[in-house]
């Protein structure tokens, strides 16, 4: 292996690196507050609202990733919205990782038992107030495992903004790679810039499913 | 937007004949990643040493590897030591690795949630190791992983679109193509092609939810759900089921 790949252009992988790891953390902050909100719409007793968060999740989770980002990157500037990879790639990113989080979170609320609810309801909180209060607290902590796991996806998923021209390791690589014309060393490269990420994270989420697993 | 443009008779055409690729590269990857990922899911259970542990340390890097890298590599890094492959056979080759690896990790604790009493029960009654594999703990364990490798196989198949950076002629690639024609049929194309992959995904989810809820009632009615009525039910109508 050539190591004089990685040393020669390391300053290209740490920013490809810096880039990855701040369209990840974006992805993540962002997904989770939308996740949430359509989670609540998931399960609001407004019909309207419920409809619109099943259409959401429904839709979303069931198109490719790529093809989300493509609705940023190709259908946007088609109606005269610019944006560019970066934003694009992050913002599909997000709404795709929204619906699965929108699900796991979902899955977590309804685990939280109805009678909760209903006795929070029936002592004078109003339905917003129950669940910033009494039920929330109690899903995040069944929900946090899958979210973890969502985060790890998520991280791996940025790879597509190098399709897009995102700035991210897979731009860089490509940079890397058009000079050096050694792809190998270049990717395997990668590959472990990647591995730095996703091994702790993967780590994590086993230690949380298994403490979930022994309380619950 | 037009629609009339982006929806002419050549363009669908031109689509469809990538969604019907799409359907054939995911087909080819689901039957190769289901059987590697099943091989190695019993050898990751059956705890061989040395061999279990070196598998368990491949799985984990793939997955935790982007796919479109592992396309990517397949295809332009791996010719550089003779393995020279078409653009479908180095995606199906990259997808099989990636979800085999997933697979593999599905069917392993699929057979660890297999009740140990049921395995020490057919192992002290004579059964060899491989035969309680085969007759007890696989077709038990197997039906339990029916849901998670159905989501596998939904996700398989939103995958196949990574393969456009192989230019591998499936439905995204096309649909790039058609949108190719200017800015007005950019939404319909996108639209199309979401459509198209929404339908059969939404469908496989579909499906595995059904089975997921007569599972439950199959295991509600064995772990004894419905107990309290029995106790109040004459004993001749609760043996029926």
């Amino acid at each position: 292996m050539d190591f004089s790949v990685l040393t020669q252009h390391w300053a290209d992988y740490l920013e490809g690196f810096l880039y990855t790891i701040f369209a990840s953390l974006l992805g993540l902050v962002g997904s989770f507050i939308l996740g949430t909100l359509i989670a609540v719409f998931r399960i609001s007793p407004v019909k309207v609202l419920r409809g619109v968060g099943t259409a959401y999740v429904e839709f979303f989770r069931n198109i490719p990733l790529l093809l989300v980002v493509f609705i940023f990157y190709l259908g946007l500037p088609s109606v005269g919205i610019q944006l560019n990879g970066f934003q694009a790639g992050t913002l599909g990113l997000t709404i795709y990782t929204s619906s699965f989080i929108a699900e796991a979170i979902r899955a977590g609320i309804q685990s939280v038992s109805t009678g909760q609810l209903e006795a929070a309801i029936s002592s004078g909180l109003t339905y917003a107030q129950a669940m910033r209060f009494i039920i929330l607290p109690q899903a995040i902590k069944i929900v946090i495992p899958p979210i973890s796991n969502q985060f790890l996806n998520l991280v791996k998923n940025s790879s597509i903004l190098g399709m897009v021209a995102g700035m991210d390791l897979m731009y860089f690589a490509d940079q890397v790679n058009l000079e050096t014309y050694n792809t190998m060393d270049t990717y395997i490269f990668v590959g472990m810039f990647y591995l730095i990420l996703t091994f702790p994270l993967a780590y994590a989420t086993r230690v949380l499913e298994r403490r979930m697993a022994r309380v619950g | 937007m037009d629609f009339s443009q982006a929806y002419s008779v050549h363009n669908v055409q031109f689509v469809i004949e990538g969604f019907l690729y799409t359907l054939l590269l995911a087909a080819v990857a689901i039957v190769f990643s289901f059987i590697l990922g099943v091989a190695l899911g019993v050898v990751r259970y059956s705890h061989i040493p040395i061999v279990s542990p070196v598998i368990g340390l491949i799985v984990e890097t793939l997955r935790n590897l982007p796919l479109l890298l592992l396309i990517f590599f397949t295809y332009f890094a791996l010719p550089q030591v003779g393995l020279k492959m078409s653009p479908f056979w180095a995606a199906v080759t990259a997808l099989t690795l990636f979800e085999a690896a997933m697979i593999c990790e599905i069917v392993r604790s699929g057979l660890a949630s297999v009740n140990k009493g049921i395995v020490e029960a057919s192992q002290s009654s004579g059964m060899t190791r491989i035969q309680t594999l085969r007759c007890v703990t696989l077709p038990i364990g197997l039906r339990r992983m029916v849901p998670p490798l159905v989501s596998q196989f939904i996700s398989l198949l939103k995958d196949t679109s990574l393969a456009v950076i192989i230019a591998l002629p499936e439905l995204m690639h096309n649909a790039q193509i058609v949108m190719g024609q200017g800015n007005s049929v950019v939404f319909p194309t996108l639209f199309l092609a979401a459509l198209l992959y929404f339908i059969v995904n939404y469908s496989l989810s579909r499906f595995s939810r059904r089975l997921e809820s007569q599972e439950g009632k199959h295991r509600g009615v064995s772990r004894g759900r419905n107990t309290p009525k029995a106790r109040i039910t004459p004993p001749s109508t609760s043996v029926k089921s």
